[in-house]
């Protein structure tokens, strides 16, 4: 029990269920569209919509961009939904500083893309279809993400 | 598009999708993957719950994506059972780099970026922000 409660001091339960939950939305897409649903891949195809270029003009884009949106408007409205239920309507906040957020999120959105793939794509997805370069992926990402969160965990205690 | 293309998009599955979307975004906030602080304590060993989530969402896929290609023939809605190889090269060990850099800096990633929108969190648009400049600045580099 305590070495549960060292590695999970929050519960765990919550992890689980929302865990299996986001799973069930994947499996929902693939039973009944046949389609493999990560989420970085948005940040792709909607500019398709705007920009002329070749590479964003690829059929995997094109075809896939008006799903992609309505699978993220999806997930704005599952969020929703947790916000005025589970949160009873409380407004969420991050101390997290807004240069981190910033810098973090493109480099985010640059390495997504580059690397075909992020957290759900390649690690829901990629490991759900148990493909051995989307573990590569996860591995190397997670190394150095924690590289990263320790050293500004250390540089700023 | 036409008939053919397994990507086709009409009412029934235009609502799948939206329904399929809305778990993912209510998992994700269950799971408080939606908090920056939860997803850097996991990346600080202080608060394993992230392997969890992963692990259940990507345990339920890997029994769709064997299970269901196996027992039917084709999606309930018609189309392909489509796959999405991918690719060990450089560029994706570089960009899952890059991605872990960024992911450890802000303690975000796509999913709850998109969810922030829903949540109320404006704090993290920031961050969204900058995940739409950053699919902006691979494509305009990208070698063809």
């Amino acid at each position: 029990m305590n070495f549960i409660n060292t590695l999970f001091p929050l519960g765990l339960q919550h992890y689980l269920l929302g865990g299996l939950t986001i799973g069930a939305g994947v499996a929902l897409l693939y039973l009944f569209n046949g389609w493999v649903g990560g989420m970085s891949s948005v940040f792709s195809s909607s500019w398709s919509w705007v920009s002329k270029r070749t590479f964003f003009q690829q059929a995997r884009f094109v075809d896939t961009r008006s799903w992609r949106l309505i699978y993220a408007l999806g997930v704005v409205l599952g969020a929703l939904v947790w916000r005025f239920t589970l949160a009873a309507g409380e407004t969420q906040h991050t101390s997290v500083p807004v240069w981190q957020l910033l810098v973090g999120g493109f480099l985010v959105g640059y390495g997504a893309r580059l690397g075909n793939g992020c957290t759900s794509g390649h690690g829901i997805c990629g490991l759900g279809s148990l493909q051995l370069p989307s573990l590569g992926a996860v591995l190397t990402f997670m190394a150095t993400a924690f590289l990263t969160a320790n050293l500004m965990a250390w540089s700023l205690a | 598009m036409n008939i053919l293309n397994p990507n086709t998009l009409n009412l029934p599955k235009a609502l799948v999708t939206l329904i399929a979307g809305a778990l993912f975004g209510f998992g994700l906030s269950l799971a408080t993957m939606v908090q920056p602080e939860v997803v850097l304590s996991f990346l600080r060993f202080e608060d394993w719950g992230l392997m969890l989530v992963m692990g259940g969402a990507a345990g339920l896929s890997l029994v769709a994506y064997k299970g269901f290609p196996h027992w039917l023939s084709r999606p309930l809605l018609g189309g392909k059972f489509l796959t999405q190889p991918a690719i060990w090269n450089r560029q994706t060990v570089i960009g899952s780099a890059i991605f872990g850099v960024g992911w450890g800096l802000s303690g975000v990633c796509p999913g709850p970026a998109i969810a922030a929108l829903g949540t109320g969190n404006t704090d993290i648009l920031w961050a969204l922000g900058g995940i739409v400049m950053g699919g902006l600045a691979h494509g305009l580099t990208a070698q063809e």
